[in-house]
């Protein structure tokens, strides 16, 4: 676990670097988001050596909130789907590394575009729809904003999984109450979301500890023990928007806003160089 | 005597519900999801084979073209039914990042398309899914112009790979294309040849074109009948070919003249071979409630509409 959490330390390193480097991007979910994808792709899916689009007998991952893909490009290189030095081209003309992740320049890793959202759940549903269609017992994950839910695809998507018992998949909210305009309650309030998702039929679980690594994995491995039960799972996990670096917490003005050279260097100094090294 | 007599009658949605069927039984990877329209589209049958295939999403459009777009991973070849305006204005940013930009291998399928509609009047007439279809990078976008040719498109967009547009209609419709006349996606079709005047029509107006091209013959008039069947991509090079000989190009379609086959074949032509061209279409207006034939007539579709285009050009 202590490895895990250098390697998360080392994606925030990552992230700032990536932001600062271009003068544009989202750390402030992208931070908040740190341990998730951290414990997806080190403890949790169960992978293929090579990546492919299809992706049978692995477990899938989709992105909704594809605005947070600085967490995502980072871990994915970190974990073999591309080189890590390909970091350096975020952003940047030619790359492949887009504002937003695409299948359009064949990322390894990435296997739908997301930045429009509100359609990352129907997505992941349909991918879940074929692997039992070819049965494939693997499961899909996928990852949301809260304020994502305020797009009206979300609601369809949740009343179509729940009432076609599509229980082979895991998709996780980053509850952080924080979106670009102020936070989700001044925005557009959405009440209860527990109540709102059992509603919709769903097998909820909440994680008040999001940036916990050892609690996230820990609700990740329950979640899992929870599907193939005639319901959708879904963690609503509560994050710190900015995690990891004092002044970008509690406010949601890091959302999508890259730090200055000072700025960069305050918050690396407050995550130390690691064992994985810089890209 | 016509070369394209009339066959039958039958509605070009059965075609792609005879189309689906048959795939039901011969590819086992199609799968077919509906919005609540699975009787309109014709697909029961393919239902009634394949349950296990089918997914009924309800009235929820958004999510049925994303389910579509998560189908294609795994190897599945998923069709989407439901009307036109339903099928492409509704959901078009789903399309555009889940499907189109994803390079998914998503099958639209858009029923009760353009004016023949008829009596719902202009919220379910869409006369604008050509344009919003071609836009879009990658988008295959296919009118077949009968019952036949779209139970022939639907079978042969199964073995293409790529998001497609296929684009058919509610009304019964003359039958002309025969069963064993080779559909190619992208090819376009002579289907009377001419030396005055080229016509260019898609869809159900390939029909009422040839009608036109055949009373104008008794008159003397020469006229080449090209069915545009694949709107994108577009056979420049019978576009060309044609009008390299007549010299004259009309277009004929059942949507707006902004953004439909009209500029398309005006692009080529501005571009190669500068060509005097009248657009047959609507001219940027919704339609309304009304007959099929009432509304082909209003909106200067019909016969003589095109009859009358072509004589003043050759005047």
């Amino acid at each position: 676990m202590d490895t895990h959490k250098e390697f998360a330390r080392q994606v925030r390193r990552d992230i700032l670097r990536m932001v600062h480097a271009v003068q544009s991007g989202h750390p402030g979910g992208s931070l908040g988001c740190t341990e998730y994808f951290t414990a997806l792709y080190r403890v949790v899916l169960k992978r293929n050596s090579t990546f492919t689009m299809d992706g049978k007998g692995e477990d899938l991952f989709f992105l909704s909130n594809g605005h947070i893909s600085p967490v995502w490009y980072s871990v994915l290189a970190r974990t073999g789907h591309f080189p890590v030095s390909e970091l350096a081209t975020f952003r940047k003309l030619n790359t492949r590394l887009q504002g937003h992740p695409t299948t359009h320049e064949g990322l390894p890793g990435v296997r739908v575009a997301s930045g429009s959202l509100g359609q990352g759940l129907s997505v992941a549903i349909g991918a879940a729809l074929a692997k039992k269609l070819n049965q494939d017992e693997s499961l899909v994950y996928c990852l949301h904003g809260d304020g994502e839910l305020q797009e009206g695809q979300i609601w369809e998507a949740a009343m179509y999984a729940a009432g076609n018992k599509v229980d082979n998949i895991i998709a996780t909210v980053d509850v952080n109450g924080k979106q670009i305009d102020g936070s989700t309650d001044e925005v557009l309030p959405m009440g209860n979301l527990s109540e709102k998702f059992s509603a919709f039929g769903w097998d909820v679980l909440v994680l008040e500890q999001g940036n916990n690594l050892e609690e996230v994995v820990r609700s990740l491995e329950l979640a899992k023990t929870r599907t193939g039960k005639g319901k959708p799972v879904v963690i609503l996990m509560k994050t710190e928007m900015g995690a990891g670096v004092d002044f970008m917490m509690g406010t949601h003005k890091w959302h999508g806003v890259a730090p200055n050279d000072e700025q960069l260097a305050n918050a690396l100094a407050q995550l130390p160089e690691t064992s994985f090294g810089d890209y | 005597m016509s070369t394209y007599p009339k066959l039958g009658e039958k509605d070009t949605r059965s075609g792609f519900g005879d189309g689906l069927t048959e795939l039901g039984r011969t590819n086992p990877n199609v799968v077919a999801l509906c919005a609540d329209l699975a009787g309109s589209l014709k697909m029961d049958q393919f239902i009634k084979e394949n349950p296990e295939r089918y997914f009924q999403v309800g009235i929820a459009e958004a999510n049925m073209m994303g389910l579509a777009a998560g189908l294609t991973i795994g190897g599945k070849i998923p069709f989407t039914g439901t009307f036109a305006n339903f099928s492409t204005g509704r959901v078009y940013d789903q399309i555009r990042q889940s499907i189109a930009y994803s390079g998914k291998n998503v099958k639209i399928c858009a029923s009760h398309a353009g004016l023949t509609l008829g009596e719902d009047g202009a919220t379910h007439q869409i006369l604008e899914d050509i344009g919003l279809m071609k836009m879009l990078p990658g988008m295959t976008v296919i009118c077949p112009a009968d019952y036949n040719q779209t139970k022939q498109a639907t079978l042969a967009i199964a073995d293409y790979e790529g998001p497609v547009y296929l684009r058919f209609g509610r009304p019964k419709w003359p039958i002309f294309i025969p069963e064993n006349m080779l559909f190619e996606i992208g090819k376009a079709q002579v289907l009377k040849e001419g030396k005055d005047i080229s016509v260019f029509a898609t869809g159900h107006m390939v029909w009422l074109a040839l009608q036109a091209a055949e009373s104008l013959a008794n008159q003397g008039v020469s006229v080449e009948v090209i069915n545009i069947h694949t709107i994108k991509p577009l056979d420049r090079e019978a576009v060309v070919k044609s009008v390299t000989k007549t010299g004259k190009a009309i277009t004929c379609e059942e949507h707006n003249v902004l953004g439909g086959l009209g500029e398309s074949i005006a692009a080529v032509l501005s571009e190669n071979i500068p060509t005097p061209l009248k657009m047959i279409g609507v001219n940027d207006t919704f339609g309304e409630s009304g007959t099929p034939d009432q509304l082909l007539e209003k909106y200067g579709l019909s016969v003589e509409n095109i009859q009358t285009a072509i004589l003043n050009m050759l005047k």
